[in-house]
């Protein structure tokens, strides 16, 4: 090991660390697995330096990357930093970015999820940069990640252009030992040079920045240092190669040193997946007979190289849609060399234990008590944590950030047209959901005359990513306080006239709430009803206050309907198989609280209709 | 020096602190370190495997049969991942039910000495007594006493001491 200062860094660190070392001064993101802890280790970097870094938690990835742009048009570097799914969101400004260039470096980085372990696609954020004309570096480890945050800078400079660096689930939640070096200083005062035909581009402008921006990739494609690493001595005798990107190339390189097959095969790591180097797409076409491509997760190499010989996610020697373990990537090599052509079927896993809402999450009640409420309603939700309230059958469509507001606009212009009764449509949606896509959305269902309950879920958290702050809390990205913007006052200003709060914990308050919000809705005079369920995270120790406290049990009483088990779903509560042997099940199974797990919020006294789980003892702590 | 690990449980269980025990332990040996895990939904309480790989290595996952050491939290995970570790190597599972793996009811230790959060480190413990892994109880207190909040520490060097005494 070098005598460079160590430090164990997670991937998405390794990364907040090369933006930090490479003179970024601006870095923006919105949190979303596997990409949120880039920002927030930025945050703790910038604690080793005077200088001014501008960090911010932006309310969603459009409105980050257009802060990060525009920071750059003054000549200084910024960052901008979502998950795959968040680049969707950041389209618009993102395709255009290319064409127009920026000037300080930008770095756009885009986290990707094969798998998926926790995303709605497995989308290839290198394809999305293809399409958008915009070079892609493709870490294959945390270390790698952080030298390519700052040849991506370089590269921005250079060419004026936005780059994007990609890395996946396994790189940015890999740990590994990183040199770390102090930040560069770049002492940049923010210049903006006006340029009406670049930065305000015309269509008469576009033709010739599309053409500068056509030369500038082309450039890119043949420089050398970017070309991809040969793991061979060449020219090579070899006539059969693998080519690999990404955290696939580390799985495949130790493969290749584990079954002894260096000898027979070259291995190529492409640092930049696109463009791709021209010379070596030449080199692969005339010197190899057959090419194995291995990348996640969709095929970009692959279609750059575009020949019969390639293998791959194309031709289907390579699994097409899924992550490439260790163990894929073996049998991918066994049947490139034996010659077998077709993927095999992957082998059946066994059941893993489900996630649910943890033990006292306020999102279970008002679960249960739209559930209850209306057992025939349709339920549009959304993203985060309170995703998993479909396990007790209180959520039915989940698509995109903040799509369930115009879901349940679209379930009620459905169900109104044919004239008979509309169903209750009651739709659940976070606190940072809400501000990141969620308000056009229910500005779009009232002028629209659309008529459904949305319960906005306010625990005063990001919690699924990991406890980052939303605008309603007035909190920075670096824990200080900050301008606050209010939901009740958001959903007034949309034009919600019916507006009320209530905290869920109070299951009976909570469910009559539920039934004069759904009289609204069907009274003449109706509209959108808005509740907004509110009670901190237990987790968020900076949100949770202290609680009353209830110690609870299950008492004779319990006939085993499991209704407690299946319409409450509280990890805290479990069940004992029937024992005719013993006097307290009466030879019946019946449910029991496990007090190892039990967080005493006494919210489930209201969920069992034989009055069977009691309050024992009661409290402040 | 090569060694690979898996760690695995439920969401809650402190299987991400246990991993990045073990990245911590490496680097004071001067070691270079490896570790994978997975964030977000997974840990609302889902099943979750981290991956530690010790030594001169590219990739962070562990392949099928490969680990050379497993510590396994919640006894019906055995079936899940038993098979990630080498048929001879060695398996610390916190169960009460003997089996083909090194057992030790770290929930119940934990829990009768009042303080259920430290059961993966009376695992722990225990698998560092039987000299399961790289590195030693020294090793160990030092890591703890880096990583650990400081509210956490002396329960998590309790919880590795009742584990060490229970081999």
């Amino acid at each position: 090991m070098n005598r460079q200062e160590q430090r164990m860094l997670m991937g998405n660190e390794a990364i907040g660390r090369g933006l930090f070392e490479g003179g970024c001064s601006l870095v923006a993101s919105y949190p979303g697995t596997p990409a949120s802890e880039i920002l927030s280790s930025v945050v703790t970097f910038s604690k080793e330096t005077p200088l001014p870094l501008h960090i911010e938690w932006s309310i969603n990835e459009k409105a980050a990357f257009e802060v990060a742009l525009a920071y750059s048009y003054t000549g200084k570097r910024a960052a901008v930093a979502m998950k795959q799914v968040g680049l969707n969101v950041a389209a618009d400004p993102f395709m255009r970015s290319a064409y127009l260039g920026i000037k300080g470096g930008f770095v756009v980085i885009s986290a990707d999820d094969p798998g998926p372990h926790s995303s709605q696609t497995e989308q290839d954020s290198r394809l999305f940069a293809h399409f958008a004309k915009i070079p892609v570096f493709d870490p294959s480890s945390p270390r790698e990640a952080k030298e390519m945050i700052k040849k991506a800078f370089d590269l921005s400079e250079r060419y004026e252009i936005p780059v994007m660096v990609r890395p996946t689930t396994r790189v940015c939640h890999a740990r590994q030992n990183v040199p770390c070096k102090k930040p560069k200083l770049l002492e940049r005062q923010a210049h903006f040079e006006k340029n009406p035909s670049r930065w305000a581009a015309t269509p008469q402008f576009i033709y010739d920045l599309h053409k500068l921006l056509n030369e500038k990739m082309d450039k890119i494609a043949e420089e050398h240092t970017l070309s991809p690493v040969p793991f061979a001595s060449l020219p090579s005798r070899n006539k059969q190669c693998v080519i690999a990107s990404g955290v696939a190339f580390a799985h495949t390189y130790e493969l290749l040193e584990e079954m002894g097959l260096f000898d027979r095969l070259d291995l190529f790591q492409v640092l930049l997946p696109h463009p791709l180097n021209r010379r070596f797409i030449d080199m692969i076409q005339s010197d190899y007979e057959q090419v194995l491509v291995v990348e996640e997760t969709y095929p970009v190499i692959e279609l750059q190289l575009g020949n019969g010989k390639i293998h791959g996610r194309k031709s289907g020697l390579v699994p097409r849609q899924g992550e490439l373990t260790p163990d894929c990537i073996h049998e991918v090599l066994e049947r490139f060399l034996s010659g077998r052509s077709r993927a095999q079927k992957p082998k059946g896993v066994s059941p893993a234990k489900r996630p649910s809402l943890c033990p006292g999450c306020p999102h279970r009640p008002a679960f249960f008590a739209i559930k209850k409420t209306f057992p025939r309603g349709i339920f549009p939700s959304d993203i985060g944590c309170y995703t998993l309230g479909m396990n007790i059958g209180a959520v039915d469509t989940c698509h995109c950030m903040g799509a369930c507001i115009s879901q349940g606009a679209g379930f009620y212009h459905s169900y109104a047209q044919d004239g008979k009764e509309i169903p209750p449509i009651i739709v659940s949606i976070g606190d940072s959901t809400f501000f990141h896509a969620g308000i056009p959305g229910l500005i779009n269902a009232v002028i629209q005359d659309a008529r459904f309950i949305i319960v906005i879920l306010d625990n005063s958290t990001t919690a699924m990513t990991g406890h980052q702050p939303a605008p309603h809390l007035g909190i920075k990205a670096d824990g200080t306080a900050g301008p606050a913007v209010s939901i009740p006052d958001i959903v007034s200003a949309s034009g919600v006239r019916f507006l009320r709060q209530c905290d869920p914990y109070d299951v009976p308050s909570f469910s009559s709430l539920l039934e004069e919000a759904d009289r609204y809705c069907r009274s003449d005079e109706g509209g959108v009803a808005v509740i907004i369920s509110k009670h901190s995270c237990p987790l968020d120790r900076r949100a949770s206050k202290p609680e009353r406290l209830y110690t609870m049990e299950v008492s004779e009483a319990c006939d085993g309907c499991k209704i407690c088990l299946k319409q409450f779903e509280c990890p805290a509560f479990d069940w004992i198989e029937a024992d005719s042997r013993t006097k307290a099940t009466r030879g019946k199974g019946r449910a029991r609280i496990d007090q190892a797990l039990c967080v005493q919020c006494g919210v489930c006294r209201h969920v069992c209709p034989k009055g069977a789980i009691i309050v024992t003892k009661e409290g402040v702590p | 020096m090569k060694q690979q690990i898996i760690v695995s449980g439920t969401g809650g269980q402190g299987i991400l602190f246990l991993t990045r025990f073990f990245a911590e332990a490496a680097m004071i040996m001067q070691f270079q370190v490896l570790t994978s895990e997975i964030h977000g939904m997974a840990m609302r309480g889902g099943t979750v495997v981290s991956h530690v790989k010790v030594g001169p290595f590219k990739s962070p996952l562990v392949r099928e049969g490969q680990a050379d050491a497993g510590l396994i939290l919640s006894k019906q995970n055995v079936e899940l991942h038993r098979g990630l570790v080498k048929p001879d190597g060695s398996v610390f599972v916190n169960t009460d039910i003997p089996g083909d793996y090194f057992a030790i009811d770290a929930t119940g230790l934990a829990f009768r000495a009042g303080a259920p959060a430290m059961t993966n480190l009376v695992l722990l413990g225990f698998a560092l007594g039987k000299k399961g892994f790289f590195c030693d109880a020294d090793v160990a207190r030092k890591v703890l006493t880096k990583i650990s909040p400081p509210a956490q520490l002396e329960p998590n060097l309790k919880g590795l001491d009742m584990g060490l005494a229970s081999g």
